[in-house]
């Protein structure tokens, strides 16, 4: 019975609704004063039902809920003959709550999508080695599946038999398709885009990677931060208070109709949900736009930030290094590129690749002898000719002279945080080439776009030498940059930034750093999605895209905004009741309910604001 | 000593949260300081003596209030 009554509170809504009409159009169409009483009185206890039901259970575990405030004012109503308000709110009431659950579903939406994103079963190979389908909590550690093209891949395994290209984005962001064949590792909730595979499972449900996002976003969008936790415990007392409030009234007033109007007046119902709602819609928008939010406590400490610490230059920088700058002596270029390239491709340092990658399609040559030189280069012979490639100290071994130009031009390289590569053909100085790392493309701009956001000191910590370093920070505008770091100065140095009483967010790759992504007040890991990160960190970029952090921090700027608003709202309404019913003739237990079923709605349409939210650029 | 999550229908007011909670922690060979009601994704998390107490009696506990389980998972702790 009570289960049918609370599973028909919508429908019991519309039949209030249409008895409180039937009502009105007796009282004043047909002037039918004997009408009106039954319809509003039969609107009344159908009204009263559900939410009478749903008190008592609450009192039942010791709860006073805004149920038992409404039940007693509706209840008090009915006795002093009332009917017409008793309808009213009890009506306003449910159909509030129907409103409220229609729009929170709204709110939630961001993150239902990427829960719906779970896959759901699996072609398991059974004992007689057929494959069938089966739910995917019956994948055990160790089965052996079937992923067919379109098939989205159940577990975290690793691929036994096949090949594919496979959709990663829901794990890394990244929206080119993976290749994968045997012993390649494949994760949950990704897309086999086209061809047949057979996998062995390593991790599955909770414990596979996107099973862990998921979790954490849904611990997420609950946790609880200072201010909520107040307000919490706030209305755990708040109810009774306002319960003994309405006692007071009428035992010195001796007026029920005063006495229930401030109980319905009293509810706290949009303080209650105005923060759990901006939590959730700012979390969910985070999750869509590839930004893990780990609770309301981290938003309200990262919308405070002043310092960002980035844990290397190659955070900044593209991370390839690449040919900068050249100078050619003599002639004969083409055939020197030739004897470069030629030489270098018997190298697999990261310089070499990064002058063959620069010369291209040039004319190959057969390389002869080819010494390693330690700490120098690569001395070989090529068409006759001896050819050495190398730095300074590899062309003062090989007796090349250095006239004055090619002096200068090796300061000025240095100068703009080149790392050199000298070539010689025949003990003749013939090619100078700078070769450093590239800034990311888009990174200066999102730098201004933090500052704008009132982050006010911008630092880089990095092992490289401070040249480097420097080179960096003054590119991209950097307020501090400190060369020649190891993780432990680096997590003094944020001790240090604490103890002066900044707020600091540390982005890091979230492995050897995890100290400091500890010790920060906010603790951003760059992943790509891997465990470490997910887990150390307070929040995660995915698939480590830079552009993703203004956005983040936009946020929760307004997300904890959003907090604010809301509180406000809830507060300055429930002031304004009280201080109407005190002081204003209009005031009435109908107008009371109406008002806050719609502050409720109020604060719930201003948490869904944040679902599209974006950066202005 | 199992641990169990249950998906319920969405949760829409915070004191469905407080009842929930009571009503489960009121359960005997339910680990109270292990019972965690999640407002917006609507779960409850809690570990259980499976020895004194089922879990079709937790649900049916949770149902009693008013509230659909919409899916139970027991683990092994």
């Amino acid at each position: 019975m009570q289960r049918f009554i609370l599973g028909k509170k919508n429908l019991i809504a519309l039949i209030g609704g249409v008895l409180i009409v039937i009502g009105f159009t007796g009282e004043w169409g047909f002037k039918n004063e004997e009408i009106a009483m039954w319809a509003f009185a039969l609107a009344s206890i159908a009204g009263v039902a559900p939410i009478a039901i749903q008190a008592y259970q609450a009192l039942k575990v010791k709860v006073v809920s805004i149920d038992v405030l409404v039940t007693i004012a509706v209840g008090g109503a009915f006795l002093i003959s009332n009917l017409e308000e008793s309808a009213i709110v009890t009506f306003l009431f449910l159909f509030g709550a129907f409103l409220e659950q229609r729009t929170l579903n709204k709110t939630r939406s961001a993150i239902k999508e990427l829960i719906e994103m779970a896959p759901e079963s699996a072609l398991k190979q059974m004992e007689n080695g057929e494959f069938e389908e089966v739910e995917v909590d019956e994948v055990d550690v160790g089965d052996i599946l079937l992923v067919k093209t379109g098939a989205k891949i159940p577990v975290d395994g690793t691929v036994l038999t096949g090949e594919g290209h496979v959709d990663e984005a829901s794990i890394t962001g990244e929206s080119l398709p993976v290749s994968k064949r045997k012993d390649s590792g494949v994760y949950a909730g990704t897309i086999l885009e086209n061809g047949t595979i057979q996998i062995i499972a390593d991790r599955v449900g909770e414990d596979t990677t996107f099973g862990k996002i998921i979790e954490l976003v849904e611990e997420a969008q609950d946790s609880k931060s200072e201010a909520e936790r107040f307000i919490n415990k706030f209305s755990k007392y708040y109810t009774p208070a306002v319960l003994v409030l309405a006692f007071i009234v009428w035992l010195f007033s001796r007026n029920i109709e005063l006495a229930i109007t401030i109980l319905v007046l009293g509810c706290p119902g949009a303080l209650v949900i105005g923060v759990p709602v901006s939590n959730v819609a700012g979390i969910g928008n985070g999750a869509r736009h590839g930004v893990l939010l780990k609770g309301s406590e981290v938003i309200q400490d990262f919308s405070k930030v002043d310092t960002i610490v980035f844990d290397k230059t190659g955070t900044l920088t593209v991370g390839s290094p690449k040919v900068a700058e050249k100078e050619m002596y003599g002639n004969n270029a083409d055939e020197v590129l030739g004897y470069l390239s030629s030489v270098e491709k018997e190298s697999d340092h990261p310089l070499a690749k990064a002058v063959i990658d620069y010369i291209g399609d040039a004319k190959t040559y057969t390389v002869e002898k080819t010494d390693v030189v330690k700490g120098g280069g690569i001395v070989a012979y090529v068409d006759g000719h001896r050819v050495a490639v190398g730095n300074v100290a590899l062309m003062d071994q090989e007796n090349v002279r250095l006239n004055e130009k090619a002096r200068a031009d090796i300061v000025r390289f240095e100068e703009n945080g080149n790392s050199l590569v000298l070539t010689a053909v025949d003990g003749e100085l013939k090619v100078l080439m700078g070769i450093r790392d590239q800034i990311r493309p888009g990174v200066k701009e999102d730098l201004k776009r933090l500052k704008k956001l009132g982050v006010k000191n911008l630092v880089v910590l990095s092992g490289d030498n401070q040249g480097t370093v420097d080179l960096v920070a003054r590119a991209l505008g950097l307020t501090e940059a400190h060369g020649h770091m190891l993780p432990e100065n680096k997590a003094a140095y944020i001790e240090d930034l604490i103890a002066k009483g900044q707020i600091v967010a540390f982005v890091g790759d979230g492995v050897n750093d995890s100290p400091s992504i500890a010790l920060a007040q906010i603790g951003i890991a760059m992943g790509s999605g891997t465990d470490v990160a997910i887990e150390t960190s307070d929040v995660v970029l995915m698939n480590s895209d830079f552009s993703r952090l203004p956005h983040a921090l936009g946020l929760t700027k307004a997300t904890a905004n959003n907090m604010r608003q809301n509180i406000i709202i809830a507060v300055g309404v429930v002031w304004f009741l009280l201080a109407s019913v005190f002081f204003s003739k209009w005031m009435n237990m109908s107008i009371g309910m109406f008002v806050h079923e719609g502050s409720i709605l109020v604060v719930i349409l201003n948490g869904m604001r944040l679902l599209r939210y974006k950066l202005r650029r | 000593m199992k641990k169990a999550i249950i998906q319920l229908e969405p949760l829409t007011c915070p004191s469905c949260v407080q009842k929930i909670e009571g009503a489960t922690k009121s359960l005997d060979g339910v680990e109270k300081e292990s019972v965690n009601v999640l407002f917006n994704s609507s779960k409850a998390k809690f570990d259980f003596d499976d020895e004194k107490i089922s879990i079709e009696e937790i649900v049916k506990a949770i149902t009693a209030l008013g509230y659909d389980v919409k899916k139970t998972q027991v683990k092994d702790k």
